[in-house]
């Protein structure tokens, strides 16, 4: 196996044991984002310099205490914000944003040792499920460079599954994590709201954005959980609630394990191959021990057109606040109100623009009744459904994504058909609940991703069942692009 | 009479002095150089979030108790969006639908009579920063340190129905909200600020006529005269068979006129919305009776106790009471054990005289309590005049000197030495015989002529009870 | 309800975005199936059912009032565009006469 397809447990024990350096692992993560990222274009910035820089310090200083991520490369979504390093969140009109402060997961990681390589590319302000709507360029799918990563976190799940990095952090609002998993092989998991602190996170729907890890395996998934869960003082929304040990749920056992499956998400819309997948997914938690039953979610229908209206109300409200006035693209006009509409109208790329009028006009003056308060009061229905399941079930299982990875240009002329791909993960947003993407087979050579939907807070049960179902399922790695891998 | 009856309404902002920001640990503190105080999550950087100031909170209820409102079980915070560079996320954090206070009142006096003013709500928000505009339409500056101090907004009834109500509406409210000490209340530092709603009615007419707004007036005295200017200007609207339009004035102090307030953009449409960053807040019993038992004795209470426990009269008490650092200098003045209407009448008349003349505030004078009660002492011992200690008092105001100092190094000290004085009795009435014959046919004035002459010879200081004597010994009356 | 191109301009004058003529059709074009696909939510009676604004079930949080250190103003305004005299500058808020 290439050193950056290792597991962090495997890393942490050859970095214990001298045969591994901090630096080396630096390198060897620059050598492959020098090799590959020319064709995946996941990263927007590497962070050279400042990476080689912590690799040195803790080379030289073996005997501090190592933290739970010690010397691991990773990077993060270009949206989550860091001291001295553009954040842009794959928008021109941030384009030269440089963050004073980091973020709470940020400051989180290097305590507990990672290296920082750089920021990763995403859809604008993370309003997107294909990564075409980024800023600056799409990322490419490393299972098929004709084909899109996902969105909104296309940066992170490529740079993971390409072996750019050991894991990175990507940010889910609608499916943002989930879905690219899902259609790059990795594993991606949204935390409960309110698990993991949003502070420094630039906030796209306030009331549906997590923070979460994205990594080759669940086991890294565990401990990336551990080193971000839990509250924060700078988050009113984030929760005092103490943070399990994640590691030690892994057992492998799910005999007895009550799984739903809401035959809304295995019905029309899905791909056959995606449902055949699932099915044998599901066959297989059974011969584990699982009791699997079919569920209903009967207001999951109306998950998208909920998620459709809260989103963007408040994110016109949250990207209000990019005026050209105190930091990022300024577009200079003869008077105040021309800086404002130059700046924005330039700034911003077309998908941003359409979700802000959306978002704008559902709170507006005689329309927030029949649509922003209509959609929360749908939300409501929509986490009463998972309250009614979760009372008599442990976890909740279907496909990530209805299909595949698509190509690219396949679905930008109708934004309506690329806001029905997110169909399967925007129920665990609206309901605050944790869902994880897990690989599960491949669909005609491409990835598919089973997921499971867990009770608020019990994170642990997602990730032992993952884990366990991981156990039993072939391991996929994408193709090796150009050359030999690090 | 007019045939128009006056409604007026006001807004009024009142930051509160609460140590650091609302949403932020950035100091509250006024006067700071430019952006020195503020940090990502005022300046409403790109993922920044707000986590709620409990005092501010705490506040906010306790000026809502104060005036009298019922405090909400469930409160929530909402986003008002706006563009403006003041504004740095866009969208200002206050309170819509579930305000922290609402359904209160005050009283006022106005013409001696009192009146009940009612109080819509009082709602937390967050300040906004200051923008200065420049010479030549160069552009603007914009300093953020006041975003994000805490503010609450309180929101009267039309109750008020001439602009001496609203002016002694607002200065009830100044005071009520300085005795809480949830807020310095100062107008010229922005502490406190008002918007006025008015319009007019016919007399008799049921419904509310087309109201104006008029915008940040920043002195008591600018409210009375811009709402006197806007009663005026709507009646001749009126009168002419025009319509009043609904719209934003400014109130033009220069020139002592109200203008239109330019306004090209399209109707405001603020987009209120629960704020996703903040949690709902409950304030349950236990919470309340902490806070209301931390609420000092206010104003009204206050100036009844004055009236019952000292013999003031409403008006001294009220004059007293009004403004609480004077209150205090009462209760400290008669802790050195002086007369209190004597006490009374001399702050009321002597130093609040001084104060008003001088544009001070008590807090700026020199004078201390104690020697405003050494300076009653001395006359209640009869060593100087009420007369001298007028002239004392304004030397003590000037100087911070002590009475007794002043005294001294002016000679001021009454003569109450009958031989001394009977000298200069006598030459007085050599001088003025006339007068003599005058006080002996019954006429009172030629004896206060006499008195007067011999103060004069004295320079003030005679004794003048003792004079009055010594001249109708010397007449024989 | 269907959204015209006079409320599209209207809208995006509250969101202070200019838009071309072809952008305001292809925008009014695009909302209109939105909401359209929107309008299914109609079908829920949610006559007795409480909005949600919030998925967590906490309230009353809070901090102590504290003065935390605040940026130097170098901070405050390092990615400012435009500066002077330590005031972030902007054009002027109001139209020359």
């Amino acid at each position: 196996m290439t050193l950056m397809r290792h597991s962090l447990k495997s890393l942490h024990t050859e970095l214990a044991n001298g045969s591994l350096t901090a630096s080396d692992l630096v390198e060897a993560s620059l050598k492959e984002i020098e090799r590959v990222d020319g064709q995946v274009k996941a990263f927007l910035k590497v962070d050279h310099e400042g990476a080689r820089a912590v690799a040195k310090h803790i080379d030289e200083n073996r005997s501090a205490k190592r933290g739970l991520l010690h010397a691991l490369p990773m990077a993060l979504k270009d949206n989550i914000c860091t001291d001295g390093l553009t954040t842009t969140c794959g928008s021109k009109l941030l384009a030269n944003y440089t963050p004073v402060f980091d973020a709470t997961v940020t400051k989180q990681l290097r305590t507990h040792g990672s290296i920082l390589m750089g920021k990763l590319n995403m859809d604008e302000f993370a309003m997107g499920s294909s990564n075409e709507n980024s800023g600056f360029f799409p990322v490419h799918n490393p299972w098929d460079l004709e084909r899109v990563p996902g969105g909104s976190s296309g940066g992170p799940v490529a740079a993971v599954a390409a072996g750019e990095v050991f894991f990175s952090l990507g940010s889910d609002t609608g499916g943002s994590i989930r879905q690219p998993a899902s259609f790059c092989g990795v594993v991606g998991l949204k935390p409960t709201y309110g698990r993991v602190s949003r502070y420094g996170l630039v906030a796209f729907a306030s009331s549906l954005d997590q923070i979460g890890p994205i990594t080759k395996n669940v086991e890294d998934a565990a401990y990336v959980m551990q080193a971000i869960s839990g509250y924060d003082p700078m988050d009113a929304t984030s929760i005092p609630q103490d943070v399990p040990d994640y590691l030690s749920a892994l057992t492998g056992d799910i005999k007895g394990l009550k799984v739903g499956v809401p035959k809304e998400m295995m019905g029309e819309g899905i791909d056959p191959g995606v449902r055949a997948q699932i099915q044998k997914a599901l066959t297989q938690l059974e011969k584990m021990g699982a009791i699997v039953e079919e569920v209903s979610l009967p207001h999951a229908e109306y998950a998208v057109a909920t998620y459709y209206l809260i989103a963007p109300a408040e994110a016109s409200s949250n990207l209000a606040r990019y005026d050209g006035v105190r930091y990022g693209m300024r577009q200079e006009g003869k008077n105040l109100l021309d800086l404002y509409l130059e700046t924005r109208s330039q700034g911003f790329g077309d998908e941003v623009k359409r979700r802000i009028m959306l978002g704008t006009y559902a709170l507006s003056s005689g329309y927030y009744d029949a649509y922003y308060l209509k959609a929360q009061k749908a939300r409501t229905l929509i986490s009463q459904d998972f309250e009614k399941i979760f009372a008599k079930y442990d976890v909740v299982v279907g496909p990530t994504t209805p299909n595949t990875a698509f190509k690219f240009g396949e679905k930008t002329d109708d934004p309506l058909t690329m806001y029905l791909n997110d169909i399967c993960t925007i129920p665990a947003n609206l309901a605050g609940l944790p869902a994880i993407s897990v690989p599960c087979g491949l669909a005609d050579g491409l990835p598919v991703g089973l997921q499971v939907f867990g009770k608020a807070f019990d994170e642990a049960t997602l990730l032992r069942v993952a884990h366990a179902f991981e156990q039993e399922t072939e391991t996929l790695e994408a193709p090796t692009l150009g050359g030999s891998a690090v | 009479m007019s045939k128009y009856e006056t409604v007026i309404g006001l807004e009024v902002h009142v930051e509160l002095s609460t140590k650091s920001k609302i949403f932020c640990g950035c100091s509250a503190s006024f006067g700071a150089p430019p952006n020195t105080q503020t940090c990502p999550i005022c300046l409403g950087h790109p993922g920044v979030l707000p986590v709620l100031n409990k005092e501010a909170v705490n506040f906010a209820i306790m000026a809502s108790m104060a005036l009298n409102c019922e405090i909400a079980e469930q409160s929530k915070f909402d986003r008002k969006n706006y563009f403006y560079p003041d504004c740095p996320k866009a969208y200002q954090i206050s309170q819509y639908d579930k305000p922290i206070g609402e359904n209160g009142w005050i009283e006022i006096e106005v013409n001696g009579e009192t009146k009940r003013i009612g109080i819509t709500r009082v709602h937390l928000e967050e300040d906004a920063g200051k923008l200065t505009h420049m010479d030549h339409g160069e552009g603007s500056l914009v300093d953020f340190n006041r975003v994000g101090v805490p503010l609450i907004e309180i929101v009267s009834e039309p109750d008020m129905r001439s602009p001496e109500e609203a002016k002694a509406y607002l200065e009830k409210l100044k005071s009520i909200i300085q005795y809480t000490g949830v807020s310095d209340v100062k107008m010229e530092e922005g502490s406190l600020r008002c918007d006025a709603n008015i319009s007019l009615r016919s007399v008799g007419q049921a419904e509310f006529g087309t109201k104006t707004e008029m915008k940040n007036l920043n002195s008591f005295r600018n409210v009375e005269r811009s709402l006197q200017y806007e009663v005026k200007r709507q009646a001749e609207v009126l009168d002419s068979g025009e319509r009043v339009i609904q719209q934003s004035m400014r109130w033009l102090e220069a020139e002592g006129k109200t203008k239109l307030m330019r306004s090209k953009e399209e109707a405001h449409d603020y987009r209120y919305f629960p704020e996703p960053d903040l949690v709902d807040l409950y304030i349950d019993e236990e919470w309340k009776a902490e806070i209301r038992a931390q609420i000092p004795e206010l104003p009204d209470a206050r100036k009844k106790r004055y009236m019952e426990a000292y013999g003031l009269t409403a008006y001294d008490a009220t004059v007293l009471t009004n403004v609480k650092p004077v209150a205090e200098f009462f209760e400290q003045t008669l802790a050195e054990k002086v007369d209190a209407k004597l006490t009374a009448n001399w702050i009321s008349s002597g130093i609040l005289g001084y104060l008003n003349a001088e544009g001070k505030e008590i807090e700026e004078i020199v004078t201390l309590p104690k020697h405003l009660a050494q300076m009653i002492q001395l006359i209640q011992t009869g060593t100087i005049s009420t007369k001298i200690a007028k002239k004392v008092l304004s030397m003590m105001l000037a100087t911070g000197k002590d009475p007794k100092q002043i005294v001294k190094e002016e000679g001021l000290i009454q003569i109450s030495d009958e031989g001394q004085l009977k000298e200069e009795v006598q030459k007085v009435l050599a001088a003025h015989p006339q007068s003599i014959e005058d006080i002996k046919n019954g006429k009172d004035r030629a004896l206060g002529f006499l008195v007067g002459q011999i103060m004069k010879a004295t320079k003030g200081k005679a004794n003048p009870q003792l004079v009055n004597k010594l001249i109708r010994d010397e007449i024989g009356l | 309800m269907s959204i015209q191109k006079e409320d599209v301009y209207k809208v995006a004058a509250l969101a202070r975005l200019k838009l071309s003529e072809q952008e305001a059709i292809q925008y009014t074009n695009q909302l209109n199936d939105i909401l359209q696909f929107a309008e299914k939510l109609n079908e829920l009676d949610t006559t007795d059912v409480k909005p949600t604004s919030h998925v967590i079930p906490v309230s009353n949080v809070m901090r102590t009032d504290e003065v935390k250190t605040s940026l130097s103003q170098e901070r405050a305004l390092f990615n400012a565009p435009d500066q002077q005299d330590g005031f972030v500058k902007v054009p002027p808020v109001f139209e020359e006469e």
